[in-house]
């Protein structure tokens, strides 16, 4: 078996642990780890009669994952407290929102950047705030910048200059040039408190985001964990609320977001037997090579399938924006790679 | 091949045979581990590169994305950087010290300092006069216990280094001569038979040293503060363990008598040692 499949059978089963051979191990840990699942595998496996070697790496990755969680929910807190006086919404996304809400999807998760959403108009003083507590820009240039202001659905990425966090200032959760626009302001009004002063996305809409991430934003490199976080939600969701599949149908349609969201409730179901409606179960041809795309990882840690890698790439591009647009960014972008030398 | 040096096993491979038969003969008395830790990748930066101005890159489990790929003639050099970079990235069972180590009556010697200021000679010389080597990168500090384990890899001989050891110590296995690394001439020299078989085994730490190679010689007492902070600067893990890293170092620096140690040549350095250890 392919590690890439490995990996997403032992996390949906994790009593397959238990038949695992060494080789199998070594693969199942490298996956993991290029992943960024380890940690998630960690929690998800068993340690009681692991082989000695595979229960101290699990023991390391879920005290990292512990730690981690920790600086996220810190990190939160620091922009808090840099933040509360504006008097905006201020509602955390992705790893942090999973770990401060207590959801299942954050547990052993890697978290990296803070990514926050504040409504647009809040985002100019959310940026002058930021600035004054020590955030600082993260990669100065002036194409980049103008690019990211006119086109993104972020500001560029700020850098905290003691705690070398950095921090993503959202607007909304796609970027402007997609095919889809998301209602950021339906998304804000639905949030939820947690009451220490953020917020998360209501169920639906975390859902929501979770899938435009995955399938309507990026070349799907490091997809498989974004494939967990929504098998998670959606399990966890579901069974809390009978109605949840109803209204994440219908919130969907309010965003533009069906055909992703089903997409992603189908290929969580593939690679991780998510259970779902029937009416959501049934299969498209393509999700073959989205599936492709997600396990494309050997025993080494090393990417595989490099021509389907490379129609993700190309689609990436394809659906970020419009053709004309994006032959002048390419343009800027291979001048620039061209372009002098830097001083030494 | 799979090799394991201390606590940690590695599974490294290349698309460079010749790499890894000359890693394979240098650590063929390592024990091969079932399941490595950590899994290090050696390949070609490009195809064309396995055969024209063949090029290495440093790739593994744990990857900084700046790493500088280096030429075939260095691939011991990049083997080294990457089981150093998954050590010092991944590793957490133990609070890691930049550092070199050696042993005597289940007692330990823990030396750090900048590169260059001998950690790595001294280490080796003292290994030659009946001491147990236990390391020159990495010591690992159990946090629970307060013991320290060796972590014996292919010890890293560095320009002027490299003619003080062979003449040292000339029956030595040394590996290949690299010339005009990133970090100078190197070369590998591996542990003796006796430090690998007795790896596993841990000693309590009894004296820190802080050594600093060029000055004329001069031995000072370093307060436990001063050996607390610089040692938070050699841990590449202090940060990453939080509360459990604080504990062990602040253990450590206040059980342990810490010297400051200037010193012109191996030789003297060596007494010098020596006398610390008979008053310590």
């Amino acid at each position: 078996m392919k590690a890439g499949c490995l990996l997403a059978t032992v996390l949906a089963e994790p009593a397959r642990a238990g038949t695992l051979a060494p080789a199998e191990w070594t693969a199942l840990i490298t996956a993991a780890r290029a992943e960024q699942l380890i940690g998630t595998l960690a929690l998800r496996v068993d340690s009681g009669t692991l082989p000695r070697a595979v229960a101290e790496v699990l023991h390391d990755a879920r005290d990292a994952a512990t730690e981690q969680r920790r600086a996220a929910l810190w990190e939160a807190e620091m922009m808090r407290r840099a933040l509360s006086h504006l008097g905006v919404p201020l509602v955390l996304l992705k790893g942090t929102a999973f770990a401060a809400g207590g959801l299942a999807a954050g547990q052993g998760r890697h978290i990296g950047d803070l990514d926050l959403l504040v409504p647009r108009a809040a985002l100019p003083r959310v940026e002058q705030a930021l600035l004054a507590a020590g955030w600082e820009w993260a990669k100065p240039d002036a194409y980049d910048d103008a690019y990211y202001r006119r086109w993104m659905h972020e500001l560029p990425p700020l850098l905290h200059r003691e705690r070398d966090r950095m921090i993503d200032v959202h607007h909304t959760i796609l970027p402007l040039t997609a095919r889809t626009t998301p209602d950021a302001d339906a998304l804000i009004a639905g949030a939820v408190a947690l009451g220490n002063g953020l917020h998360v996305l209501a169920p639906p809409d975390m859902v929501i985001h979770a899938a435009l991430h995955l399938f309507a934003d990026g070349d799907l490199a490091g997809g498989l964990r974004n494939l967990w976080d929504i098998d998670r939600l959606l399990r966890e969701f579901s069974e809390l609320d009978p109605d949840f599949w109803l209204k994440l149908h219908a919130r969907a349609a309010e965003h533009g977001a069906g055909p992703y969201v089903a997409r992603a409730a189908r290929l969580a179901a593939r690679l991780f037997a998510t259970p779902g409606p029937a009416a959501w179960r049934r299969t498209h041809v393509s999700d073959a090579l989205f599936e492709r795309r997600l396990l494309a990882r050997d025993g080494w840690g090393r990417e595989t399938c490099r021509l389907t890698r490379l129609a993700f790439y190309i689609r990436s591009h394809w659906i970020r924006m419009p053709p004309l647009m994006l032959a002048r960014h390419l343009l800027v972008k291979a001048r620039r790679r061209v372009g002098p030398a830097p001083n030494e | 091949m799979s090799f394991r040096v201390g606590p940690v096993g590695f599974r490294v491979g290349s698309d460079f045979a010749a790499l890894i038969a000359t890693l394979r003969a240098l650590y063929a008395d390592y024990p091969g581990p079932e399941i490595a830790h950590f899994t290090v990748r050696l390949p070609a930066t490009a195809p064309w590169r396995r055969f024209l101005r063949p090029s290495v890159a440093i790739e593994g489990d744990y990857m900084l994305p700046d790493a500088a790929p280096l030429p075939l003639a260095q691939g011991l050099l990049a083997a080294e950087m990457a089981m150093n970079l998954q050590v010092a990235l991944g590793h957490r069972r133990h609070l890691l010290l930049h550092a070199s180590c050696v042993e005597r009556d289940g007692r330990a010697i823990i030396m750090t300092g900048e590169s260059g200021a001998g950690k790595s000679t001294l280490a080796t010389l003292l290994g030659a006069r009946g001491w147990r080597f236990m390391g020159d990168e990495f010591v690992l500090v159990d946090p629970m216990t307060g013991d320290v384990y060796a972590f014996p890899r292919a010890i890293s001989l560095k320009n002027e280094a490299i003619g003080v050891v062979q003449h040292a110590i000339p029956g030595g296995r040394f590996g290949p001569l690299l010339r005009n690394t990133p970090k100078g001439d190197i070369r590998h020299l591996m542990p003796t038979p006796d430090a690998i078989a007795r790896m596993d085994e841990p000693a309590r730490p009894a004296l820190l040293l802080f050594p600093a190679f060029g000055a004329s010689r001069d031995v000072r007492e370093v307060g436990s503060v001063e050996a607390f902070v610089r040692l938070t600067q050699a841990s590449t893990n202090y940060t990453a363990l939080g509360e459990r890293g604080f504990d062990a170092l602040a253990d450590l620096v206040e059980r342990v008598p810490a010297r400051a140690i200037d010193y012109p040549d191996g030789q003297t350095a060596l007494a010098m040692v020596e006398a610390l250890w008979e008053a310590a």
